[in-house]
């Protein structure tokens, strides 16, 4: 049994250590908000936080997560009132098929959470790692801002 | 969930469409549209046996409560086909944009009877037992019309928006007004309809649409309503926000991989990866050792390992030991390819043969006689799609019946495919379409559905999803063919484009690809059919995508040669094109053509029309350490009236970064037989900080309207491509753009 947090609840799971954690919230936990695409850390579909930071679930062994905190796309809202950067995805019409949007949703709030003013060049070392084949990058930049500005106007 | 129609009221034929209506119980009024396939759909037309037959439907259902909810026949993709065509429908019925709701058609007429399961899927969506009813009636039996519910060839918004949404919207309104006009004692025409609401200003009274719609309901039809003329327009050609995206923000949309039924197993699988071969020999020992696997499937093209989750089916996958009997096609490099291109090509111009598509004049005469002669050679590699979710469908086999989740853009087709090998009728197969993580034309063939078919059949009563690695996804795709395109072209002394004679191999679809828009008084096309063992795919624009490359290359080749500016030179073949003309104009004017550019930068130019819409690109490029960087693309676009600017400019920018990932990366090497490229690594595609500026100019020329899914993609490769000729000086024939070697150029200062 490993003990992990998921989204602010405790949960036990019954897998081998070396599983990914991308499989444990998938299939064991049932949160398929959390995506599926290259396998190998190439595209960040998979990103979740793990204790606040970025990480490819599907290179993560859920040993990896054990005693630790980890928040999918089902749980960036707070207090049913959407993250800044949901809100900032909707306000600037992002998302096409909506595939990947997970895994940018979650490294867009990671990199804000640290930097709520990020530069054109941070936000392409932050995003690079997500693949959109849809092409939303310049309204993912867009709504970055965006979110970026509303968090420091709180 | 409502009892069948109480009363049911049939419209007529129209040129294009039926009306039908009725009440479904709980009083709300139910429109339905039928479509004959249109000359605007000649894909799908060619699907239809009998010209009479229905090619798509739609229903709308005007609730009590007031909300509208259309049912739809199109698979959302990504291309926000949901939300224009429900801004098309409550533009016409003049309801309150924030009261309508879209939902996919099932792919399957009895689709309202089946409880489901969990009721995750499409949450309490409520089909009406009406459409039941109609669509086994005999003027829109589904059954006949086999496969005809795909999305694809750009059609959406062409066919289904203008002859069944527009419709549907028009002729509910004009019901709902005529069934208030007889509760109130009132003219129709001194009432106002807006917002879901209509009111008699004249006796001060107000009514919801819903409050009218059961009393509508009882009236027949109109057989032609009055569609608006594009000044009474409300929400169409505006922004309107679209419906799919909050669920697509908190990871409650689903999709086809999300499907989860209770009991699920979970199956991986490995075609051979020479394509057409077979399994020899198969040792499952090894596999069946690893924890959580179940059983081990020889499918004889391919082998799958089932296990308790996809992790330990990977393992299992992995772990097995297959020989595989791949008939001398393990031979087959990709330079035998291009070499059997070659040869084709040559024996057509040596013999004067191969298929003739177009001849105007006498191209060799006008040859002859030409001031300067041009030959060129240009090539595309294989591309393979590389939607973000991997190909995947889970299927549930039990007690005669089967249920089927996945992501297609032919629910018909998979639903006929399914049933074929379970050996159930058709009827007894029930296709849950989810969401589709990407596309691009990889789903309209249903291969992962039939083998996960195949799959589940080795495990009857047991839910199993079969879901495909990357790696799998990249190999067992159906590629964008490798093309080998040959012209010859004359100038005359004053520079004028005098003959054009374009040779290819390997024609698909649609038949207009190769064609330009240019006047040029002598001209031949043909093309010769060479059979490769790589499954052909259709691949976002189709032909469109090299035959662009190919063409706006080659004219942006004469144009140097006649010395004359590219853009300038391509407006004075458009003299008779006035539609062409005004959209380069617009891509030339956003690019502000003629000013001075920077130092180091690249600018060039294409224009092609495909699906019913004009593009043309600017794209300005430059190197940085000996790698093209693509700085900004200028795009204008006429795909007639845009129904949503922002969602065309969306697919715009979509359109381009698809084009642009293919034009700077995108090859598939076929090594051995088999697909050399595996993962994103290996198939890279660009990412943010490759993201060029995109600025879109949308021309709303008021032709009919065209699609805009596709037509993004086909003019970026060759702008691309000359805008770096313009950088070096060096002519790109042959795609992709990063094979060739750029670290010997300079930064030639251009301007």
């Amino acid at each position: 049994m490993i003990d992990l947090e998921v989204n602010g609840a405790p949960r036990q799971v019954e897998a081998e250590a070396d599983m990914p954690l991308l499989w444990v919230l998938r299939e064991q936990l049932g949160l398929t908000g959390t995506k599926f695409a290259c396998g190998i850390a190439q595209c960040g579909a998979c990103t979740v936080h793990l204790d606040g930071v970025a990480v490819r679930s599907c290179v993560t062994p859920v040993a990896a997560a054990a005693g630790r905190s980890v928040t999918t796309i089902e749980g960036l809202a707070r207090d049913g009132a959407r993250h800044p950067v949901q809100q900032a995805w909707i306000d600037c019409q992002v998302p096409q098929c909506g595939y990947c949007q997970s895994g940018q949703i979650m490294s867009a709030a990671a990199l804000l959470a640290d930097n709520q003013a990020p530069t054109d060049a941070e936000i392409d070392a932050a995003m690079r790692g997500n693949i959109c084949r849809c092409g939303a990058y310049s309204r993912i930049r867009c709504a970055i801002k965006q979110a970026g500005e509303a968090t420091r106007n709180v | 969930m409502s009892d069948a129609t109480a009363n049911k009221r049939m419209g007529k034929w129209s040129r294009r469409g039926l009306i039908t209506a009725g009440v479904v119980a709980g009083g709300a009024l139910l429109v339905g549209v039928g479509i004959r396939p249109g000359h605007r759909a000649p894909r799908l037309r060619n699907l239809v046996a009998d010209g009479e037959e229905a090619l798509l439907n739609v229903w709308v259902k005007i609730a009590p409560d007031n909300r509208v909810t259309a049912i739809v026949p199109h698979a959302e993709m990504g291309q926000g086909v949901h939300s224009t065509l429900a801004q098309m429908l409550a533009d016409e019925l003049d309801a309150d944009w924030n009261l309508v709701d879209v939902q996919e058609a099932p792919a399957h007429e009895e689709y309202a009877n089946y409880a489901l399961g969990k009721g995750f899927l499409l949450g309490d969506v409520d089909i009406p037992r009406a459409l039941v009813d109609t669509v086994d009636g005999a003027f829109l039996k589904l059954s006949q019309a086999m496969s005809l519910q795909l999305t694809g060839g750009s059609t959406s918004v062409r066919t289904t928006g203008r002859h069944a949404m527009r419709v549907a919207g028009a002729a509910g309104r004009e019901m709902l007004a005529t069934a208030a006009a007889a509760a109130w004692q009132v003219p129709s025409a001194e009432l106002v309809l807006r917002d879901s609401h209509i009111a008699h200003p004249p006796s001060e009274r107000n009514g919801t649409y819903g409050e009218f719609a059961s009393a509508a309901a009882a009236l027949v039809p109109p057989a032609k309503p009055r569609l608006k003329t594009p000044d009474e327009f409300r929400l169409m050609g505006t922004p309107a926000p679209r419906l799919d995206i909050p669920a697509k923000v908190d990871g409650s949309a689903l999709f086809g991989i999300d499907a989860q039924v209770a009991g699920m197993k979970v199956a991986t699988t490995r075609r051979c990866p020479v394509f057409g071969g077979t399994v020899a020999a198969l040792d499952d020992r090894q596999a069946l050792q690893v924890p959580g696997v179940l059983k081990v499937v020889n499918l004889e093209d391919a082998v799958a390992v089932i296990a308790d989750g996809y992790w330990h089916a990977r393992k299992g996958l992995d772990a097995l030991e297959v020989e595989w009997a791949m008939n001398g096609l393990e031979d087959i490099d990709q330079v035998h390819i291009f070499g059997r291109f070659a040869t084709a090509l040559d024996t057509v111009e040596a013999e004067d043969n191969g298929t003739t598509e177009v001849s105007v004049g006498d191209v060799e005469a006008a040859l002859a006689g030409a001031t300067r002669q041009l030959t060129a050679e240009y090539r595309v590699p294989y591309l393979a799609h590389a939607s973000m979710e991997p190909m995947n469908c889970t299927v549930w086999l039990r007690d005669g019946q089967c249920d089927v989740w996945t992501g297609t853009q032919n629910p018909l087709g998979v639903r006929g495919g399914v049933a074929d090998i379970l050996e159930l009728d058709a009827e007894q197969v029930h296709v849950h379409n989810l969401y589709l993580g990407g596309t691009f034309g990889r789903r309209f063939v249903d291969d992962y559905a039939l083998q996960a078919a195949r799959v589940a059949k080795a495990m009857p009563g047991v839910p199993v999803k079969v879901m495909w690695s990357r790696e799998e996804d990249t190999r067992q795709d159906r590629y964008r063919p490798a093309v080998t395109s040959r012209f010859r072209a004359g100038l005359d002394a004053a520079g004028q484009l005098v003959a054009w004679r374009n040779v290819y191999v390997d024609k698909h679809e649609p038949a207009e690809a190769p064609l330009i828009p240019y006047a040029v008084p002598n001209r031949v096309i043909k093309h010769v059919s060479v059979q490769t063992h790589v499954p052909f795919g259709v691949w976002r624009s189709v032909d469109h995508s090299q035959h662009a490359f190919f063409t706006e290359s080659f004219i942006d080749e004469l144009a140097v040669a006649a010395e004359q500016d590219p853009y300038q030179f391509r407006r004075g073949l458009l003299a008779a094109a006035p539609r062409h003309r005004k959209v380069l104009d617009a891509a030339a004017e956003a690019a502000d053509w003629g000013a001075p550019k920077p130092a180091g930068m690249g600018r060039g130019i294409a224009l092609h029309e495909s699906f019913g819409s004009v593009v043309a690109q600017v794209v300005d490029a430059r190197l940085e350490a000996g790698k093209v960087r693509v700085e900004r693309v200028c795009c204008a676009v006429d795909v007639g009236f845009a129904i949503n600017p922002d969602g065309v400019v969306a697919q715009m920018e979509s359109g381009i970064v698809y084009g642009l990932s293919a034009a700077l990366y995108g090859e598939i090497g076929i090594e051995r037989g088999r697909v050399k490229q595996s993962n994103f690594h290996d198939y890279p595609v660009l990412r943010i900080d490759e993201m060029p500026v995109i600025d879109t100019v949308i021309v709303n020329g008021g032709g009919p309207l065209g699609g805009a899914g596709e037509p993004g993609t086909p003019p970026l490769a060759p702008a691309l491509a000359n805008a770096l000729h313009d950088l070096t000086g060096q002519r790109i024939r042959e795609l992709p753009v990063s094979k060739h070697d750029w670290s010997g150029h300079g930064a030639r200062a251009v301007g």
